[in-house]
C-alpha cells in the first residue's frame, strides 16, 4: 500500500516539475492515515505548549547552507585559479571544461549545441556522459544550489526582496511554473531551426562564469536586470520560472538516489521549510494531512539545497541516499 | 484489479472576482517575462542580421554560421594559446557572446605552440583539424598543401596540421608602406609599450618574448615577411608601379593562412597590412 501510493506520487512530482500544480492526494496508505488520525486527536493544549518549548529552545542551523556555499565558491574558485595560476585542475568554464584531463560538459549547453550544429564529435559525447553519471550519482539538481553562480548571487539578491518585502515595499508575484517547459522546448526548437545556440547568448550561468575566468563584460548587464527583476518583482524568477538548465538537471535527478527525505511523524506542519525553499511545490506533503506515507522522498524538481533540513526544527527533513539506508 | 475509484470531486464553484483578477494578473506576468526573455534571447539576432563584425577566428575555426552552432563558449582555446592571442567576444556580438576570436593587430596567433593547442583544446569540433563530411570547404579556403612552419623546418614533421585559411592577409595600405616606400627602420615595431607577444628562434623556442623586447634595424623594412611563420606565405618583391617605375612591395602568396602575425609586427600606424577574416585566396 505504501510502496503503492509512493509510487503514484513519484511520477505526479515528475509532472509537478514540468508545472503542473500539486493537489491533494486521492490515495494515502493506512500508516500515514494512522499518523494524521493521531496527529488530529492530540490536545491542542499540549500541542501549542509542545510547540511554544521547541521554539523557545530552537537553534537556527545554516550547516547545509555552509557547506554548500564553500563548495559552490570553491568549485568557481578552481575554475578561476586553474586559469589564473595555471595549476590546469579544471580547465574551461561551466559549459565545458576538463577535470585533470577528462572532458566535462554541460548537460543543456551539449543539448543546445547537438541541437544546432546536428553534429556529435566523441569528446563532446564523452564529455556529457560523464557530466550525465556524475550529477544522477548526486542528484541532478544539485547542479543549480551547489556549482552554479547564478544561483549564489540569487540567493543574495533573494535577501534583499525579502527584507523589502517586510517592509511591505515589494511582494512576491508569482508566475505561472508551465513557463519553465514553454521555455525548455523554445530554446530547443529555436537551436534545431536557427543553428544558433540562442539560449546561451541570455544563459546567466554560462555568463557569470566566463566573466569570473575570463573578466567582466557587458553581458553581465543581462544579469543584473535579472536580479533586479527578482528583487523588486518575482522572487527568484529566473530560477523557478525561466532556467532552462534547472529542467534538464531536473530530469536528470528523477534517477537519482540522493534526495532529501520527509518523516511525518515529528512534523508539526509550521511550513518553515516551505518559506525559505526555492521550490516550495515539492514540498507539497509537508502541508498538514497531505503526506501519502510515513516517509516521503522529496520529487525531483529539488534543487537538494538543504535550506529546509536547516530550517526544520524537528528534524523531519533529512538528506538520505535511496538504499543505502538498507545497506547499512 | 479493484474498481475503486477516487470519489469524484464536487464540482468547483465558480472563481470569485478578486481570484479571476488574480489570474489574469497572473497571466499577464507570465506573458511579460515570456516576452521579456525571448526578446533579449532573439536580440542577440541582431548582429547576425546587420553582420556587424567580420571577426577573425581561432585557427581551424569551422565557417562562420557552424562555428556559432558548434561553440559551446567554455573558453579552453582561450587558456591553452601560449601568447594569449584568443579573446572571448562580449554582448555586442549577439549569438557570438562568449565565443573566442582573434585581433591579430594586439596579438596575433604565431603558432608558437607547434600543435595549434586550440584545436586540441576544443570540446565540440568548432576549432577541428578534420572537418565532419557534411560541412562543405568554400572555394579559396583550403590549402594547397599543408603549411610549412618555419620555425619547425628543420624537424622532420615541419608542417601544421592545418587545411583551411581563417583569412588572408592584404596590403590594405601600400602607399604607406615602408617597403614600397624604399624605407628602413629602426627600433622596437610597436613601440615600448605593446603588450603583443612573439616567438623568436633564435631566442627561446619554446617561450614567447614581447616584440618590445626585440627591436629592428633593418635598411628597407621587410618585418611582415621576415617574422611570417608561415614558409612562402608572403615576400617582398620587386614589382611595378602604376606609372612603370619600379619598387619593392610585400606580396602574398597561396599558403597564408590568415594568422596576423604581419598585421601585429607592421611598424606603421595605423597598419598597412591587415587580415581579411574569412576572406579567401584569389590568384
Amino acid at each position: 500500500m505504501s510502496d503503492d501510493v509512493l509510487k503514484k506520487r513519484f511520477f505526479q512530482q515528475i509532472k509537478v516539475m514540468f508545472g503542473w500544480e500539486p493537489g491533494k492526494p486521492t490515495q494515502i496508505s493506512d500508516a500515514a492515515k494512522q499518523v494524521h488520525e493521531l496527529k488530529r486527536l492530540t490536545n491542542k493544549q499540549d500541542l501549542l505548549a509542545v510547540k511554544a518549548h521547541m521554539r523557545a529552545h530552537e537553534v537556527k542551523s545554516t550547516k547545509w547552507r555552509n557547506r554548500r556555499w564553500a563548495t559552490l565558491i570553491f568549485a568557481n574558485l578552481l575554475f578561476v585559479l586553474s586559469y589564473w595560476l595555471d595549476i590546469q585542475v579544471l580547465e574551461g568554464s561551466l559549459t565545458a571544461s576538463r577535470f585533470v584531463g577528462f572532458h566535462l560538459i554541460d548537460l543543456n549547453s551539449a543539448l543546445q549545441v547537438m541541437l544546432a550544429h546536428k553534429h556529435i564529435i566523441t569528446n563532446l559525447l564523452i564529455g556529457t556522459g560523464t557530466v550525465l553519471l556524475l550529477w544522477i550519482l548526486f542528484g541532478g539538481r544539485t547542479f543549480c544550489s551547489w556549482i552554479c553562480p547564478y544561483h549564489l548571487v540569487a540567493e543574495w539578491a533573494e535577501k534583499i526582496h525579502l527584507k523589502l518585502a517586510e517592509k511591505r515595499l515589494v511582494s512576491d508575484q508569482s508566475i505561472d511554473r508551465r513557463l519553465r517547459t514553454v521555455f525548455w522546448i523554445l530554446f530547443a526548437l529555436l537551436a534545431l531551426a536557427t543553428g544558433y545556440t540562442v539560449f546561451e547568448a541570455i544563459s546567466p550561468t554560462g555568463i557569470l562564469s566566463r566573466a569570473l575566468i575570463y573578466g567582466p563584460g557587458l553581458a553581465l548587464l543581462w544579469v543584473l536586470a535579472l536580479l533586479v527583476f527578482e528583487i523588486f518583482f518575482s522572487r527568484r524568477a529566473w530560477c523557478r520560472y525561466a532556467c532552462p538548465i534547472g529542467l534538464t538537471y531536473g530530469v536528470v535527478g528523477i534517477l537519482s538516489p540522493l534526495r532529501v527525505r520527509y518523516t511525518l511523524e515529528g512534523c508539526f506542519h509550521e511550513g518553515d521549510c516551505r518559506k525559505v525553499c526555492l521550490v516550495p511545490h515539492v514540498l507539497d506533503t509537508v502541508i498538514k494531512g497531505r503526506a501519502v506515507a510515513p516517509q516521503v522522498p522529496i520529487g525531483p524538481d529539488c534543487t537538494r539545497c538543504g535550506l529546509c533540513v536547516d530550517a526544520c526544527p524537528t528534524g523531519s527533513l533529512k538528506f538520505e541516499v535511496k538504499g543505502l539506508s538498507k545497506l547499512l | 484489479m479493484s474498481d475503486q475509484r477516487p470519489p469524484a470531486p464536487p464540482p468547483s464553484p465558480p472563481l470569485s472576482k478578486a481570484k479571476r483578477q488574480t489570474n489574469r494578473r497572473r497571466f499577464i506576468r507570465t506573458a511579460l517575462l515570456t516576452g521579456g526573455v525571448l526578446g533579449a534571447a532573439l536580440s542577440g539576432f541582431l548582429p547576425q542580421i546587420y553582420a556587424l563584425k567580420k571577426r577573425l577566428r581561432p585557427p581551424g575555426a569551422l565557417d562562420e554560421r557552424d562555428f556559432l552552432a558548434s561553440c559551446i563558449k567554455c573558453g579552453q582555446c582561450v587558456q591553452v594559446c601560449p601568447v594569449q592571442a584568443i579573446k572571448l567576444a562580449d554582448l555586442v556580438d549577439g549569438m557570438g557572446v562568449g565565443v573566442p576570436y582573434i585581433e591579430a593587430r594586439e596579438q596575433a596567433c604565431d603558432f608558437s605552440c607547434d600543435a595549434v593547442q586550440c584545436i586540441l583544446a576544443c570540446p565540440t569540433g568548432s576549432l577541428t583539424y578534420i572537418k565532419p563530411d557534411f560541412l562543405p570547404v568554400r572555394a579559396g579556403a583550403a590549402l594547397a598543401a599543408k603549411p610549412i612552419l618555419v620555425a619547425k623546418e628543420k624537424d622532420a614533421e615541419p608542417t601544421l596540421n592545418l587545411k583551411e585559411r581563417i583569412g588572408v592577409a592584404r596590403l590594405t595600405r601600400p602607399e604607406a608602406c615602408l617597403a614600397v616606400q624604399g624605407k628602413g627602420f629602426k627600433g622596437q615595431s610597436r613601440g615600448a609599450d605593446f603588450q603583443g607577444r612573439m616567438r623568436h628562434m633564435a631566442v627561446d623556442r619554446w617561450k614567447p618574448i614581447k616584440v618590445a623586447d626585440h627591436p629592428y634595424d633593418v635598411a628597407e623594412c621587410d618585418l611582415c615577411a621576415r617574422e611570417c611563420p608561415v614558409k612562402g606565405a608572403i615576400s617582398i618583391e620587386t614589382v611595378f608601379a602604376p606609372d612603370g617605375r619600379k619598387r619593392k612591395s610585400p606580396v602574398v602568396h597561396e599558403p597564408c593562412v590568415g594568422c596576423g602575425v604581419c598585421e601585429m609586427i607592421c611598424p606603421v600606424e595605423p597598419t598597412c597590412i591587415t587580415i581579411e577574416a574569412r576572406e579567401v585566396w584569389k590568384a
